[in-house]
C-alpha cells in the first residue's frame, strides 16, 4: 500500500531544560556564521578574513566600537516601540515614520523656540524638554490615528501603519522644500541645523556616540520594570496574549492599546529626536537606513524583552558597521550585512521553537498486504 | 464473530501514560461503551484506531486483519467511521456534496451525482435516517448534522461506526432518535463504538461497557451486570459522595426584591444572526436559577451580556434593583462573580502565570498594588491561598496557566470569584468538560454559596447539571426565554420540547398541568 504523508510533527515538550535557550541561541550564531560563510565564499573572498574584518570594524577599535554604539543607539529606540507595542498585539509596522516625525518635529520646535538674534528664546533645560516632548509626540500622534482606527472601525492596524510611513516620509519632503528648508543648504532638501544648545551631549571624545544611548538604555530599564511589575504591565500582556479573556477580566482592551500606541509611537519618534539631536544637527530624508524596519527585527530577536533589546540592537548596530569596514577591506558587498540579520532572525526564531518543541520522525511504515 | 480487537495498546506522551495496555473486542452487531472522565485516555484510543496516532506498542485488527498503524485511510477502507463531537461538515455545501466529499476518484472528474443520490437514499431508507439531500447543512438542526455525519461514514462503507460524545450537543428528544437509529444499526449488522461520560445513557443503549481510567482498562462486563454506582467508582476511583461536602444550614433571608433582574433585555452577536429577543428574568436571594437550551441558541450571547462583555441594544439589566453598566469592570466592582465557557480562553489568560491569573480582575485593588506597582508578595500569597483552599492540584503557581488541566483551571477561577464573597454568581457551563470529582467540587460549592445567602444563575446545556442544581429553570430556544418555572414542573419531555422551541406544544402542556 501507500506510505503515509505526515510522517514529520512537532510535539510539545513537557520539560524545558535550563541551559537549553543557551544551547539554542549558539547554535543559532553558529548556523548563521555558516550560511553566511557561503556567501562570502561566492563573492571570492577569505572566509575567515572577512569575518575577522566584520569583527574589527564593529568591536577591534576604540572608534569602532563607539560607531557601533551610535549605530545602536536609534535602533534600540525603534525596538523598544516594537517590542512594547507588539507585546499588547498591536503590529506598529510604522516605527520609520514616526522616526521621521519625530525628528522634523524636533526640528521645527528647535526652530520655533529661536528669536531672531539665532539664540534660544527659553531657558535651554526647558526648551530641550520641550524639544523632546514635541519629538515624542510626534511620533506618538502618527500611530494613535491608525490604532483608534483599529480600536473604533477594526481596522487592520498593519495596513495603516504600513502605508502611514509612505505619507509620513513624503509630508517631511514637504516641509523640507517648503517651511523647513534650510535657505543656507543650496537648494538641497534639507531642513535648517538644530540650535547648538540643544544638542545631545557627546560621550566620548572624538566619537559620534552620545547621551541619546544612555537614555535609550535607561528606557529600556524603565520599560522592562513596567512590564513585569506595575499593574499597566499585567493588563499590557493580558491584552497582548488574548484580548478577550482581558476585557472579561475587566481590562479597558482599547484604553490600553491607545497607552501602548502612545508608548510605541513615543519611542519610535525618540529615536528621530536622537538622531537629530545627537548625530546629524539636521533632517534629510536618507537621515534613516530603515531603522524602523530593522527595529522589528531587533524586538523579535529579543523576544520583545526590553533589555534583551539592548543587546539585539548591540549586535545588527554591531554587524551594519562591521560589514561597512569589512567591504573595504575584503571587498565583499555591504548586503551581507542584511543578510546576517536576517539569517540570524530566522536562526533565533527556529532554535526558540525548538527549545518549545521537538520533532517527531516516525519510522515509516509500509502497510503489510 | 469479533469485528475489532485491539490489543496492548499501550501511548506516551512524555510523562503522560494515555493508554497502558489496553485491549478490547467488539463483537458484530455491539454497542460497546467506552466510559471514562476526561483525560482518561478514550479520545487517544480512538485516535490510535483511525489513525491519528501510532501506538508505542500493541495491534488494532479489524475483522482479522491487521491496521497499518498511521494509515487514517487504511482504516476508512477496512470499514472504520469516525463520527466526532464537532462536526466536521462545510456548512455551504449540501448534504449530498457532504456526503460525496473526498469519495469522488480524480480519474472520474464527472462523477455521477445521480447514482450517488441513490445511493444515499437508498442508505438512509434502509437505517431510518431521514434527510433532505438538497438542503445547505447550514441550515439543518444540530441533529440532523449528526445524522449527515452518520451517513457520511456509512456511505464510505463504514461497518464500525465510533460516535464521540454523540449525545452532548442534543435535546433529549434528539437522543432519542439516536438511540432509536442506533438500534436500527447494529440490527443491520454493524458494531458501535460509543464514547461517553454519561452514565444513564450508556446503560441505556450499550451492550457491554468498558471503563477507562489514567489509560487503563478497569472495568469491562456486559450491561446488566454494572450498575450506575459501580461504573462511577470505576471511573473515578472512590466514591463521589464521599467529597468532603460543607453546605451550612443558614436559611437565607429571603427578600423579594432580585438580586439579578433582566428587563426585556435585546441584544446582537458581533457576527452571526443569532440575537437575544426580549429576555426578562430575575434570580433571588439564595436561589439557583438555571438556563437551559441546546448550544447555539442564544445561551453564550446572553452569558456575554451578563459578564459585561456584549453589547445591550435594549432593556436594563438591574442589580438590586439599581441599574448596572454593563461592563467588565463595574460587575467586578459590585461583586459579581463571573464563571466563564471558555476557562482557557475567556476565564483566564493561557500565558500568565497562574498567580498573575488569580488576581487578573482584581490587580488595581489595594490589595494587590500601590501606585500602579503589582505588590507581588500579597498577590502571591493570595494566589498561594486559593490554590490550597480550593484544591488546585499545580507544581506551581509560577507556571503559565495553560500548564494545568481544564478542571484545575476551573477550580483557580472559581477560588478567584468565590473568595471575594459575591452576592451574585453567574455561572456558564461550570462543569463543561470536567471530571466528576471537579464537577462535584464545584456543585457543592455553588450550593454552599446560595446557602449563604448568594443568588445563583447558571447557564448550562447540560440537562443533568440543571435539574441536580436548578430551583428554577428557564429554557432558551432561538434567542427567546421561556419563563422561569419551579424545576419540580419540569418534566424531561417537557424541557426537550421547550428546547426544540415548541412554544405551542410547551404551554398545551402547561395548561393541562
Amino acid at each position: 500500500m501507500r506510505d503515509r504523508e505526515n510522517t514529520v510533527r512537532l510535539e510539545a515538550r513537557s520539560s524545558i531544560s535550563t541551559i537549553a535557550p543557551l544551547i539554542a541561541g549558539l547554535t543559532a550564531i553558529f548556523f548563521t556564521l555558516a550560511v553566511c560563510g557561503l556567501l562570502v565564499l561566492w563573492a571570492k573572498a577569505d572566509v575567515a578574513s572577512a569575518y575577522v574584518a566584520i569583527y574589527e570594524g564593529a568591536l577591534g577599535s576604540r572608534f569602532a566600537i563607539t560607531e557601533t554604539f551610535t549605530r545602536a543607539t536609534p535602533l534600540m529606540l525603534t525596538g523598544l516601540a516594537a517590542a512594547v507595542a507588539f507585546r499588547a498585539r498591536l503590529y506598529n509596522i510604522g516605527a520609520e515614520g514616526q522616526l521621521y516625525m519625530g525628528a522634523i518635529a524636533a526640528v521645527a520646535a528647535s526652530v520655533v523656540m529661536t528669536n531672531d538674534a539665532g539664540e534660544l528664546a527659553l531657558p535651554t533645560s526647558l526648551a530641550f524638554l520641550l524639544m523632546i516632548a514635541a519629538g515624542a509626540l510626534a511620533g506618538a500622534a502618527l500611530l494613535i490615528v491608525p490604532t483608534l482606527l483599529k480600536t473604533k472601525f477594526k481596522v487592520d492596524e498593519v495596513v495603516t501603519t504600513l502605508l502611514l510611513n509612505f505619507i509620513a516620509l513624503l509630508f517631511v519632503s514637504l516641509l523640507l522644500d517648503g517651511p523647513l528648508k534650510d535657505p543656507s543648504a543650496m537648494g538641497w532638501p534639507q531642513s535648517p541645523t538644530l540650535l547648538s544648545d540643544l544638542e545631545f551631549s557627546k560621550l566620548v571624545e572624538r566619537g559620534r556616540v552620545h547621551t541619546g544611548l544612555l537614555f535609550a538604555i535607561g528606557l529600556a530599564l524603565v520599560l522592562s520594570f513596567v512590564i513585569r511589575y506595575t499593574s499597566f504591565g499585567l493588563a499590557m500582556r493580558a491584552v497582548g496574549a488574548n484580548d478577550r479573556a482581558a476585557a472579561f477580566a475587566g481590562i479597558g482592551v482599547n484604553a490600553t492599546l491607545i497607552k501602548v500606541a502612545f508608548i510605541s509611537g513615543a519611542l519610535a519618534g525618540l529615536a528621530g529626536v536622537g538622531e537629530v539631536a545627537g548625530r546629524a544637527g539636521y533632517v534629510t530624508l536618507d537621515m534613516s537606513p530603515g531603522y524602523g524596519y530593522s527595529g522589528i527585527v531587533i524586538a523579535m530577536l529579543a523576544g520583545l524583552s526590553p533589555i534583551g533589546v539592548i543587546l539585539a540592537a548591540l549586535f545588527v548596530g554591531g554587524t551594519i558597521v562591521g560589514a561597512d569596514a569589512m567591504s573595504r577591506s575584503v571587498n565583499v558587498p555591504t548586503y551581507i550585512a542584511d543578510v546576517i540579520v536576517a539569517t540570524a532572525l530566522i536562526a533565533v526564531l527556529v532554535a526558540s521553537l525548538l527549545t518549545r518543541y521537538r520533532i517527531v520522525w516516525r519510522a515509516k511504515t509500509a502497510a503489510k498486504r | 464473530m469479533t469485528v475489532l480487537s485491539i490489543n496492548n495498546i499501550s501511548k506516551r506522551f512524555d510523562d503522560l501514560i494515555a493508554n497502558d495496555d489496553v485491549s478490547l473486542t467488539l463483537a458484530k452487531g455491539e454497542v460497546l461503551a467506552l466510559l471514562g472522565e476526561n483525560g482518561a485516555g478514550k479520545s487517544t484510543l480512538m485516535n490510535i484506531l483511525f489513525g491519528h496516532y501510532v501506538a508505542d506498542s500493541g495491534s488494532i485488527s479489524v475483522f482479522g486483519e491487521t491496521l497499518p498503524p498511521g494509515d487514517t485511510r487504511a482504516a476508512i477502507a477496512r470499514g472504520v467511521g469516525m463520527v466526532h463531537q464537532h462536526f466536521t461538515l462545510a456548512d455551504n455545501l449540501s448534504v449530498i456534496d457532504n456526503v460525496m466529499l473526498g469519495t469522488e476518484s480524480i480519474l472520474r472528474p464527472f462523477a455521477s451525482r445521480a447514482a450517488a443520490a441513490e445511493r444515499l437514499q437508498a442508505l438512509a431508507e434502509r437505517f431510518g435516517l431521514q434527510i433532505d439531500q438538497n438542503a445547505l447543512v447550514r441550515f439543518l438542526s444540530v441533529g440532523e448534522k449528526q445524522r449527515v455525519e452518520i451517513l457520511k461514514a456509512l456511505y464510505r462503507g463504514a461497518k464500525i461506526l465510533i460516535l464521540d460524545e454523540p449525545t452532548s450537543v442534543l435535546t433529549p428528544q434528539e437522543v432519542a432518535q439516536l438511540f432509536a437509529t442506533l438500534k436500527q444499526l447494529v440490527a443491520e449488522g454493524l458494531s458501535i463504538v460509543f464514547i461517553s461520560h454519561k452514565l444513564d445513557e450508556v446503560l441505556a443503549i450499550a451492550h457491554r461497557i468498558a471503563v477507562l481510567r489514567a489509560g487503563k482498562l478497569v472495568f469491562e462486563g456486559g450491561t446488566k451486570d454494572a450498575t450506575k454506582a459501580a461504573l462511577a467508582r470505576a471511573m473515578i476511583g472512590r466514591d463521589v459522595e464521599a467529597l468532603p461536602s460543607v453546605v451550612t444550614s443558614v436559611q437565607p433571608e429571603r427578600i423579594d426584591q432580585p438580586v439579578l433582574a433582566l428587563e426585556s433585555v435585546s441584544a446582537h452577536a458581533d457576527d452571526a444572526r443569532l440575537k437575544l429577543d426580549g429576555v426578562s428574568l430575575d434570580v433571588r436571594v439564595g436561589e439557583i436559577v438555571a438556563i437551559a437550551g441546546v448550544s447555539g441558541n442564544g445561551q453564550s450571547l446572553l452569558a456575554d451580556v451578563v459578564f459585561g462583555v456584549a453589547h445591550v441594544e435594549q432593556g436594563r439589566v438591574l442589580l438590586r434593583g439599581k441599574a448596572l453598566p454593563l461592563r467588565a469592570r463595574a460587575m467586578i466592582v459590585h461583586g459579581v462573580a463571573r464563571i466563564p465557557e471558555d476557562r482557557q480562553h475567556v476565564g483566564s489568560v493561557s500565558d500568565l502565570s497562574v498567580w498573575e491569573n488569580a488576581i487578573l480582575p482584581r490587580v488595581n485593588d489595594a490589595r494587590f498594588s500601590e501606585w500602579g506597582v503589582i505588590n507581588s508578595r500579597a498577590s502571591r500569597a493570595h494566589a498561594s491561598a486559593l490554590v490550597k483552599s480550593f484544591d488546585v492540584r499545580l507544581a506551581s503557581i509560577e507556571q503559565p496557566i495553560r500548564a494545568l488541566s481544564g478542571g484545575n483551571i476551573q477550580k483557580l477561577i472559581l477560588g478567584r470569584e468565590l473568595s471575594e464573597a459575591p452576592t451574585l454568581i453567574i455561572a456558564a457551563q461550570p462543569t463543561w468538560g470536567l471530571d466528576v470529582g471537579a464537577v462535584s467540587f464545584i456543585h457543592s460549592q455553588l450550593r454552599n454559596a446560595t446557602a449563604r445567602g448568594t443568588a445563583v444563575l447558571l447557564i448550562s446545556e447540560d440537562l443533568d447539571e440543571v435539574f441536580a442544581l436548578a430551583d428554577r429553570i428557564a429554557v432558551m430556544s432561538k434567542g427567546r426565554l421561556s419563563q422561569a418555572r419551579a424545576a419540580s414542573e419540569w418534566t424531561m419531555e417537557s424541557i426537550g420540547l421547550a428546547m426544540a422551541g415548541e412554544v405551542d406544544a410547551r404551554s398545551r402542556e402547561h395548561r393541562a398541568a
